[in-house]
């Protein structure tokens, strides 16, 4: 390439005197805090110092471990049931009438900007003992007392499903949208059954909306410390575990390994999203 | 057969559409609905009442909370705004060497769980003697809020037309001169729906909130979270309503405000 002339390199100057704060920003309070978690996770703590790996041994406990296993599974129960419930929508969605989709497309937007606190005391409302879901349920003569819905695992299960399915409905409705159904018609001019044509055409054509959707909802799932609670806590998951050690029980170290955990398993998810050729997960 | 298969998608895909937006609204009809009821608890509908309110606006520590709540977010939100607008600029035509690096940290809060990122700042800002509260809150949810306005931003430099601002640069105006008069209106609207997106994300924030806060600062979400743990009576539902109300609103200008830029943008061509 040719030298650079005087007009643009005082141009990238200028850009980069405007990326500055951005930078600052980036650094002090993104990279910083990221990277004092893992100093601390492998800190000796307390009087002494210099470096261990006795906080990460510290967290082979059968009872972590169990909690962690909790979590683990109540993310990929997550994700699954999001797949499972959001992907017709995103197709039904992108192959509704032309003039009904930024309709559709507001009323999904809407409640996923909205309060995830708030959606959850709603189900709350909903599931209580004497509220309305057992009320209907006592109407049509379907149970003969209240069922205790608080506290489960499915209603944990189904407050988390209802606060991320929009992240996966978003990005597999991007992935219906731009796929070209032309081939579609052309697998059923060839004879292909439906289910055939959905499994040969439609379902390797959306597979990057189906990754981002993924990888959308099990990550901020594994974190989500509040949702328990209010659904009646009675399941314990790594969020509460982290926000105990550093709350309560004051173990810094450990919390931090914890954190770090976590971390490694989201960037981890991210990174092979990127790979397999994901871009920038079309939320938005 | 062309016509059977259009007639049976075509009725199974407005009833599941519906369907799962019922499921998805119900919710948060049921909490403005109970905010209305004159029961002590939540627990059953005893009958119509509007005192919830009157009561919540005579409640000092609510105001309190609502007034940190708004400042927070009105101060989030304009400071991610330029930040997130000037960075945007700067990367754009990705020249920058560590822009990829930049890009890349600065928008991680949006791919990580919220949970780590607050339980980083507890410690570095207690490790590094940040005193918790407000100040603690502000630089924390501008942080969380810049990629919402960066991404924006940017996705609308890249789909702008170059032509405009090489043009105004041929007939001799000055690089300043071309940000103001042709970059800045052309992004504008998307730097007002990433903000909006932005005070939006800072309304609603209980996580981070609750890491970096102090006892004596509160904000709505966590008002409304401590209520939510005990139990939660009709005045949280009161002033979940309003949060709501605050929210919807500046979502739905952040989307009006978009699509209305984007037709604009497509219709001369």
């Amino acid at each position: 390439m040719a030298r650079k002339t005087a007009a643009q390199r005082r141009e990238d100057r200028r850009n980069a005197l405007f990326v500055l704060p951005m930078a600052c920003m980036a650094a002090l309070l993104v990279a910083l805090p990221l990277i004092y978690v893992l100093v601390t996770s492998l800190a000796v703590g307390g009087e002494g110092s210099g470096f261990t790996l006795a906080h990460y041994k510290a967290l082979l406990r059968a009872d972590y471990l169990k909690v962690f296993a909790n979590s683990l599974r109540l993310a990929l129960d997550t994700t699954l049931i999001s797949l499972a419930v959001g992907y017709p929508f995103a197709y039904c969605m992108a192959r509704a009438p032309r003039r009904w989709r930024a309709l559709l497309m507001m009323l999904v937007i809407i409640p996923f900007w909205t309060s995830a606190l708030v959606r959850i005391y709603g189900w709350k409302i909903l599931l209580q003992a004497n509220g309305p879901v057992n009320a209907v349920l006592r109407g049509l003569g379907l149970i003969e007392s209240n069922i205790k819905f608080l506290g489960s695992y499915g209603s944990v299960l189904l407050a988390m499903v209802y606060c991320l399915i929009s992240l996966m409905i978003l990005p597999c409705h991007s992935a219906v949208d731009k796929m070209d159904f032309t081939l579609v018609e052309a697998a059923r001019d060839l004879g292909a059954r439906p289910w055939r044509a959905f499994v040969t055409v439609t379902l390797p054509q959306t597979m990057p909306g189906i990754l981002a959707g993924c990888v959308l909802v099990f990550v901020p799932s594994v974190g989500m410390f509040y949702l328990s609670d209010i659904m009646g806590g009675g399941l314990v998951l790594v969020g509460n575990l982290i926000r105990d050690q550093l709350l309560k029980v004051r173990d810094w170290n450990t919390g931090s390994a914890m954190s770090m955990v976590l971390i490694v398993m989201s960037a981890a998810l991210y990174l092979l999203y990127r790979r397999s050729g994901g871009d920038n997960l079309g939320v938005m | 057969m062309a016509g059977k298969r259009r007639k049976r998608r075509g009725l199974f895909s407005p009833i599941y559409l519906t369907l799962v937006l019922i499921v998805l609204y119900l919710p948060i009809l049921m909490v403005v609905i109970y905010s209305f009821n004159s029961g002590r608890t939540i627990g059953s509908w005893q009958g119509f009442t509007t005192s919830w309110y009157t009561r919540l606006m005579g409640n000092a520590l609510m105001g309190d909370a609502l007034r940190n709540s708004l400042i927070l977010a009105v101060l989030s939100a304009g400071l991610s705004g330029v930040i997130g607008t000037l960075g945007a600029i700067g990367l754009a035509n990705g020249h920058l060497r560590a822009g990829g690096v930049i890009e890349s940290t600065a928008t991680l809060p949006m791919m990580m769980p919220e949970l780590v990122l607050g339980m980083a700042y507890l410690s570095l800002f207690t490790a590094a003697g940040v005193k918790l509260g407000m100040g603690a809150l502000i630089l924390t949810h501008t942080t969380f809020c810049i990629p919402y306005v960066f991404i924006n931003v940017k996705s609308r430099l890249i789909g702008m037309d170059p032509a405009l601002s090489e043009a105004a640069r041929d007939l001799g105006a000055s690089p300043l001169r071309v940000l103001r008069d042709i970059t800045l209106p052309l992004v504008f609207p998307a730097v007002v729906s990433g903000m909006m997106l932005a005070a939006a994300m800072s309304l609603d924030d209980v996580v981070i909130s609750f890491f970096v806060t102090s006892a004596e600062t509160t904000t709505l979400p966590l008002k409304v979270y401590t209520g939510l743990r005990s139990g939660g009576t009709p005045e949280i539902n009161a002033l979940s309503t309003l949060m709501l109300g605050a929210i919807f609103l500046f979502v739905a200008l952040s989307q009006l405000i978009r699509a209305r830029s984007e037709k604009k943008l497509n219709s001369p061509r």
